[in-house]
This record gives C-alpha cells, sequence and structure tokens, in this order.
C-alpha cells in the first residue's frame, strides 16, 4: 500500500461523500420538516446533469450552463412540487412512496425521449481539466478538486444558514416541531416550498457537478439514491450535520472498500476467491455498515432532536 | 396499614430546559383510590407516562408489587397487573367494540403466537370480553366499529380495556374528560364499584369524581408533589388552595 | 352475511381462472395462459407483501428481494446440475426465510421513513451482489438450465400443469393468509398496525410479531420467486431490481389493501396495463407505446392521488377487511 494510492483515494472518497452530501442535505430536509419520502430526488439530480450538459453544448459556456442547470432545476423542482406533492403532505409515507416512483418512471422516460436511452457524454470547461501536483508523486484531477471545494462550501453556506439565521432556525424548529411552527402563524407552505426548492437546488448542481465523472444516463438518479438513503439512515433524519457525517462515512467506506479490498482479501484468501469476493463485498459493504449502525443507534448518530 | 403497591422514589423527567418532573416521591397503597391533581402543565401525563412505562425517567426508581419496574418496557408492565388508560381516547377505531376488549384480554392470555384458529371463534377470549362490556354497559354496542362510538361510549371502552388485562392497579387519566354531567356521574358510579377490589390511580380535573372517589390525593405542581392527604386534609391545605383549588373548589 | 359474499365473489375469480387453459385452447390462444400465469406468480407474490403491508402497516419496499432470492436458490441449484424441484424450492422458500429474518432483525425495530429506506438498501444491495457474480450470469443473467423436476409428478414445461399448479399454490396461499390474518396473530399484527401505544398498553409487544410477519412473508415470496424463474426460464438480478418492489407495492394498493382479493385483482391491473401501454395496437406507437413508462408513471401518480380506495372495494361484499 503506498501513499500516493491512499491519498488518492481519500480524495475520491471525499468527493464522492461531498457528491452524497449534497443530495443527502436536501433530502433529509424533506424528510425532516415534510415529513415527506421523495423518491423524485434522485430525478433532479439527473435533471440537473442533463441541463448542465444540454446547456453547455448549446452555448459554449460552462458558467452560463451551471446558472441554467441550477435554473432549471429549480424549476422542474418547484412545480413539480405544485402540482403533484403538495397533495402527499398529509398523506402516509405508502402514498408518498408510490407516487413519487411514478414521478421517477415519468421523468427517466422523459429524458430518455428528449435525449435518448444511452448515455451521453458531460465534459467539462478546459479551464478545469488536468491535474494538480498536490503532494511529490500525487497527481489529482482538478475538476474533483473543484468538487470537493464546491462541496466544503456548500457545508460552509448549509451550516450559517442553518445556525445563524432566521430561515434556519425556523427550519430547525420546523424538524423538530412541525405544528408548533405552524401553530406560530409562519406560513407553512411557502417554508415547504422554499425547503423544497433549496433541496431541488441542491440536488441540481450534484447531478452537473457529477455528470462528468459518472455517467449520464436515465435511470442515474436511483443508482445514488440509494446511497443517499443509506447516508441519512446513518447520519438521522432531519439533521444536516447528520447528513454531512453520513455522507462523508458512506463515500469513504464505498471508496475504500471499492479500492482496497480485493487486495486487502487476497492476502487472507487465494486470489481467485478474492476476485470474485472482493467486489462482491465492497458492493455490499455500506449496507452491512448500515445495518450495523441501526443496531447500536437505530435514529441514525445524530438525529434531529425531537 | 396496608403494603405499598406502587412506589415512585425520587424521578425526575426534563425535556431540554423544561423539569417536567422533579423528584417525585409517590405511593400508592393496595386497595386505595388515590387521585393526582394539578394545575395544567404541572406535569400529571409525564408523571403517568413514567409509571406506565412510556417514558423513562433521567433519575430515580419506580417499584410495583415489590418489584423494581424502572427498567421495563411498558408491555411488560402491562403483563405485571399495571393496566392504563389514555386521556385522548386511544382505542383500535376501525375494529368493533367487542375486537378491542378482546384483544386485549388476548394481549394478557400469554403469547398470541396462533397462526390458525380464528381469534373471534376463541371463546377463552370472546367470553370474558362480553363479560367486561356486560358490566361496563357497552355489549349492546359490541358490534359496531369503536370509531362509530359516542365520546363517552369511547371512554367507557378505554376503561374496559384496561379492566380486561385483569390488573392489580389502574392508572387512569382523566377518565371523564370530555363527558357530560350524566355520563361523567355514571362513570364515576361505576369507578366506585371497583374501589376495594382494584388499585387506583386517578389522575382527574374533575373535583367532583376525584372527591367522591379518592381515598388519598396528592398535588401535583410544577413536577413536584407539594401535598397527600385525605380529601379533607387537601381540602383545608392553604398551600393547595393558592396553588389550584382556590379558583375551582 | 357480507364475508361469505366476498369470499365467494373471489372462489368465483379463481374458478374463473381455472378455466382459462380449456378455453384459451379452444380460442386457439395459449398466450392467454402464458398472460394469467404471469398474473397469478405475481399475485402471489404480491399477497404476501399484503401481509406485512397492507395487515401490518409496514412499508416494505424491499420485497423483490425475495423473488430473486427464490430465483436464485432455483437457477443456481439448477446451473449445478440439481434439479430436484422438492430440494430446489425448499432452498427458495428456506433461504428466502432466513434472509428475511436477517433483514427483519434490523430493519423491524425502525418505522415510517428509516423502514422504508432500509428496506429498499438492502435488497440494492442483494441486486448489487446478483450482478456481481459472474458465475450465474452477473447483470445479464443466465437462461434456466432445466425447469424444477418433481420426479414425475408433474411437468413445468406443459403451459396448462404449471398454470394449474400455480393457480393450486395462489389458492392455498390464500387460504392460508386468511386463517393468518383472523388468528390471534394476525389480530396482534393488526393492532399493532392500527394503534401501537394502545398495543404496548394491552402487554403487547410488537415487535416479534412483526418479525415473524416478515418472515413468513419472505418465505412465500421466495417461492413466489421459484415459480417466477420457471416461467420464464430465464434467471436475472432484475427480478430484485428496485422497481420490481415498487410494482409489488402498486399491485397491493391498486388491488385494495388488507382485503383478500387486493393482491390478485392488483397484480392482474398493473400487468395487464403495462402490457396494454406496451403492446396494444391501437396505441400509437412513438407517442406511447415506445415510452410506455411515462404513460404508466402518470397513471400511477393519478391513482395514488384520486384513487386511494382500491379495485376490491368494487367486489360484492364492499371489499373491507377480511
Amino acid at each position: 500500500m503506498n501513499f500516493v494510492l491512499i491519498a488518492e483515494q481519500t480524495l475520491n472518497g471525499l468527493q464522492l461523500g461531498v457528491t452524497l452530501f449534497l443530495l443527502a442535505a436536501g433530502l433529509t430536509l424533506v424528510f425532516g420538516i415534510m415529513n415527506m419520502v421523495n423518491l423524485a430526488h434522485g430525478a433532479l439530480y439527473m435533471v440537473g446533469a442533463y441541463l448542465a450538459s444540454f446547456f453547455f453544448q448549446q452555448t459554449g459556456s460552462y458558467l452560463l450552463a451551471v446558472l441554467l442547470a441550477l435554473a432549471g432545476t429549480l424549476l422542474v423542482g418547484i412545480v413539480t412540487e405544485l402540482v403533484a406533492l403538495r397533495t402527499l403532505y398529509e398523506r402516509d409515507h405508502l402514498d408518498q412512496v408510490l407516487a413519487t416512483f411514478g414521478l421517477i418512471l415519468f421523468f427517466n422516460e422523459l429524458v430518455a425521449i428528449l435525449w435518448g436511452r444511452a448515455a451521453i457524454f458531460s465534459t467539462i470547461p478546459e479551464y478545469l481539466t488536468g491535474h494538480v501536483q498536490l503532494a511529490a508523486g500525487l497527481r489529482y484531477p482538478l475538476y474533483r478538486l473543484v468538487i470537493i471545494g464546491v462541496g466544503v462550501a456548500v457545508a460552509f453556506v448549509l451550516w450559517y444558514v442553518v445556525a445563524r439565521t432566521r430561515l434556519g432556525m425556523l427550519i430547525r424548529a420546523g424538524a423538530s416541531n412541525r405544528a408548533m411552527v405552524a401553530a406560530l402563524g409562519i406560513n407553512i407552505r411557502l417554508l415547504y416550498t422554499v425547503v423544497f426548492g433549496f433541496g431541488a437546488a441542491l440536488a441540481g448542481l450534484a447531478g452537473l457537478l457529477a455528470g462528468p465523472i459518472y455517467s449520464v444516463q436515465p435511470g442515474m438518479g436511483e443508482l445514488i439514491l440509494i446511497q443517499v438513503f443509506v447516508v441519512i439512515v446513518i447520519g438521522g433524519i432531519g439533521s444536516i450535520r447528520g447528513a454531512l457525517a453520513g455522507a462523508l462515512i458512506v463515500g469513504m467506506v464505498d471508496t475504500m472498500g471499492r479500492a482496497f479490498l480485493k487486495p486487502a482479501l487476497s492476502t487472507l484468501i487465494s486470489p481467485s476467491a478474492a476476485d470474485t469476493a472482493g467486489p462482491a463485498i465492497a458492493s455490499m459493504l455500506i449496507y452491512l455498515l448500515m445495518a450495523v449502525v441501526l443496531t447500536f443507534r437505530p435514529a441514525g448518530l445524530f438525529p434531529a432532536a425531537r | 396499614m396496608t403494603d405499598v403497591l406502587l412506589e415512585t422514589r425520587r424521578i425526575s423527567k426534563s425535556f431540554g430546559a423544561l423539569v417536567a418532573t422533579d423528584g417525585v416521591d409517590f405511593q400508592v397503597r393496595e386497595g386505595e383510590t388515590h387521585a393526582v391533581i394539578g394545575p395544567n402543565g404541572a406535569g400529571k401525563t409525564t408523571f403517568i407516562k413514567q409509571v406506565s412505562g412510556e417514558l423513562r425517567p433521567d433519575a430515580g426508581s419506580i417499584r410495583f408489587a415489590g418489584e423494581d419496574i424502572t427498567q421495563l418496557p411498558a408491555p411488560k408492565r402491562s403483563r405485571r397487573g399495571l393496566a392504563r388508560s389514555f386521556q385522548i381516547t386511544s382505542i383500535y377505531p376501525e375494529f368493533s367494540t367487542l375486537d378491542n376488549v378482546a384483544l386485549a384480554v388476548q394481549a394478557h392470555a400469554g403469547h398470541s403466537f396462533r397462526f390458525w384458529k380464528p381469534a373471534r371463534e376463541d371463546r377463552s377470549i370472546v367470553e370474558p370480553a362480553l363479560q367486561i362490556l356486560q358490566t361496563i354497559g357497552l355489549e349492546k354496542r359490541k358490534d359496531i366499529r369503536a370509531a362509530e362510538l359516542s365520546h363517552g361510549e369511547q371512554r367507557q371502552l378505554e376503561i374496559a380495556m384496561a379492566l380486561a388485562t385483569e390488573p392489580r392497579l389502574l392508572l387512569l387519566d382523566e377518565p371523564v374528560a370530555g363527558m357530560g354531567a350524566d355520563e361523567s356521574t355514571r362513570m364515576v358510579e361505576f369507578l366506585a364499584t371497583l374501589k376495594g377490589t382494584k388499585t387506583i390511580v386517578l389522575v382527574e380535573h374533575d373535583m367532583d369524581a376525584v372527591f367522591s372517589l379518592a381515598d388519598r390525593i396528592s398535588v401535583l405542581v410544577y413536577g413536584r408533589i407539594i401535598a397527600t392527604g385525605t380529601p379533607a386534609e387537601i381540602r383545608a391545605n392553604a398551600e393547595v388552595r393558592a396553588a389550584y383549588l382556590g379558583e375551582e373548589a | 352475511m357480507n364475508i361469505s359474499r366476498r369470499a365467494w365473489a373471489l372462489v368465483g375469480l379463481l374458478a374463473l381462472l381455472a378455466a382459462v387453459p380449456p378455453l384459451a385452447a379452444a380460442l386457439d390462444q395459449p398466450f392467454y395462459v402464458d398472460l394469467l400465469r404471469r398474473v397469478m406468480i405475481f399475485a402471489i407474490a404480491a399477497t404476501s407483501l399484503n401481509l406485512i403491508l397492507g395487515y401490518g402497516g409496514m412499508v416494505s419496499f424491499g420485497h423483490a428481494a425475495y423473488l430473486g432470492i427464490g430465483a436464485y436458490a432455483v437457477g443456481v441449484l439448477s446451473h449445478h446440475g440439481i434439479d430436484n424441484g422438492w430440494l430446489q424450492w425448499a432452498l427458495a422458500i428456506g433461504a428466502s426465510a432466513l434472509v428475511a429474518l436477517a433483514i427483519g432483525a434490523v430493519s423491524v425495530r425502525t418505522s415510517g421513513i428509516y423502514f422504508i429506506m432500509i428496506t429498499l438498501a438492502f435488497t440494492q444491495m442483494l441486486y448489487y451482489l446478483g450482478i456481481s457474480i459472474e458465475e450465474y450470469g452477473g447483470d445479464d443473467g443466465m437462461r434456466l438450465a432445466t425447469r424444477s423436476q418433481f420426479s414425475g409428478l408433474i411437468d413445468l414445461a406443459d403451459a396448462s400443469s404449471f398454470y394449474y399448479l400455480v393457480l393450486a399454490i395462489l389458492a392455498l396461499f390464500l387460504y392460508l393468509t386468511h386463517r393468518l390474518v383472523n388468528s390471534r396473530f394476525g389480530l396482534a399484527l393488526q393492532a399493532a398496525r392500527s394503534n401501537e401505544a394502545r398495543t404496548r398498553a394491552i402487554g403487547l409487544s410488537p415487535y416479534p410479531y412483526r418479525l415473524a410477519a416478515f418472515v413468513i412473508s419472505g418465505a412465500m415470496c421466495g417461492l413466489a420467486g421459484a415459480l417466477l424463474v420457471n416461467h420464464t426460464a430465464y434467471l436475472t438480478p432484475e427480478f430484485m431490481n428496485w422497481t420490481r418492489s415498487g410494482e409489488l407495492m402498486f399491485m397491493v394498493i391498486l388491488g385494495g389493501i388488507a382485503t383478500a382479493a387486493g393482491p390478485l385483482l392488483g397484480a392482474a391491473a398493473l400487468l395487464l396495463l403495462e402490457d396494454v401501454l406496451q403492446g396494444w395496437s391501437m396505441l400509437p406507437k412513438e407517442a406511447v407505446r415506445d415510452h410506455w413508462q411515462l404513460y404508466l408513471g402518470i397513471i400511477l401518480v393519478l391513482v395514488v392521488i384520486f384513487a386511494r380506495r382500491g379495485l376490491a372495494g368494487l367486489l360484492p361484499g364492499g371489499g373491507k377487511n377480511d
């Protein structure tokens, strides 16, 4: 095991963690405040990725594409909320699951109609390509560093908003006691829409950032969404802190597992056995971790105080 | 001096900065009817929840029939003979009245890992349930969906379900809440028939009910018991009058 | 009495199903035997889910896992030359029960949103496991080497025989579920769903009953998986795809939660809807049939928002809880 490899994988883990955090933050707020299961969150991630790719191709300007993609995802999110999701806040979780499941089918197919079923290429601008020399022998892609940077910045902004602003106070209050916030005369509908929009924008951001790295195709949202669920369960529903902790843990465990489990195993068992067992177990690692966490902390590591 | 059946020793419970229960020592003798009164917000329901097992006290201990039950979860306390009725009616709305009571009988009858015989045809469950409905006066409504019972009938059902588990001690949280005058009177008369055979801890606001049923009364204010005594003693207690009775009695 | 009417209606449905193979033969439309056999297999899976979802109130988003486990039990044994149906199907049921026990032990303690996400996550884990094992086809899957053999008692390659076997199993499971939900166990489960605080207060701890129901439900679905792989003659990890779990849940709710006939009606409705959207020549090909999932998605959303009661409500007797 050399230092460079470990450092690379650590950074990869951090980058995945940050992507998961962007998705988890919005979703956990929606869970905690509106008590709503929203499976269609992954669809917004997908929309962000597709829009960014589309606008970049159309305009040639990456920054413009990013802005348009964020705005577009926000728009799609809000329209979906107004048209389909509003009625679900009062319904039970089963209804929410099923309705948002229907939405997923709808969005996946919509995207396939517009851009085809095959994965499309999402490119990054010249100035973001290339590598950065971080240490002797360690060259790391600039783009991934940018993602980490953006994620950290967003985490900071979120922390600031939630801990220091009035909106954040309402969000925290809403996560602890929804009924009380409503009883205080706060416009709950508006708060919900703001929170939802926030989450949609974050999901779109995650999507447009992740597009160039992972493939952009129908159904991409659900693949990462399930990992996001694991993040939220581990971190605790309703808390940003939990989302961050969970995301970093999951990102690290998954990345390290995939990179190092097979070689580690082959020191213990035969290489051919490690060849099958390694990847198989690595793909299950985060779920096993989730099971362990749940056994000792059924509400996650940092659940929102109730 | 009859035995102490239920005892709490210095139990405390806080919710963040709010101290709901503040070192409460409380004793109930076997066979007595002991009322707990206090102004709104005094922490009566929090106290009851700690006794029934829905909440764990932060500190202190609870003993029932000589056994320390502080760590025992609610279902096990119920099996030991500690039954509860809820302040806000908590029944099985879509089941029939008879089903509601039968479920309580079934729960008390040991484990429910029987997979084949229809429970509704099981006479060992249905007959005791019918008996209890008769005692409380609901037998004519046995096949009605519980959600369709009147509020007063639902309160009666609450008591019936508590009785169906053959308790030694009944924790009644505002049994006559929301009942009209006639219904209240009938309920109080019914509860009076239980006196002596069952030990009763009664949380109530309705002072008529309290003074006609209670052998002893404890007054809970801001999470502490400020006085315990016979109804006469409590009525005469100046501190109690100031805190509470002054507005009502 | 209401119960009898509903029971007779269900028996009537089953009798109709029994009449299909001879009718199909007479009309020379063997396709229907195949179609309805598929419907019945999913009805079995949906019935098992109805036990925990409808009666138990446990929103399990991971039920497709057991279809997969049952299918793989048969497929893997068959791949290695063991085609004894008794053995395969016993393994399908046993393995599903074990996995359900493992997953349930961790998840049943949780509730609400946690439970939904956790069951989904574990199923996805099994899906990834299935994909990663190249020997059994990886993500492409593989053909079933031979169908389950039952020492000459019944030949699954014969469409009609297999059809009647599935029908018999469906009828059996419907009956077993009926006894189960009306037994002490079933009532305890329903009570826990109806009012958990009250249930604890009368001395019943929901956890053991929920876990047991979860295991029973998984085992039943495992058998459905064994049937499914014999039906498709192809083993694929897609049996465990999370979208399949969603479909199963839809079958339960479309049909009518916590009713006996619900899962059968729901399975029929959803599968037929999917087939119509994909294949009915009256629908324009490019606008609709090529993108049938778009329309399915919209229809599902509308159903949830507007039509919660389910189809069983239309049966004589009202379709209330049995």
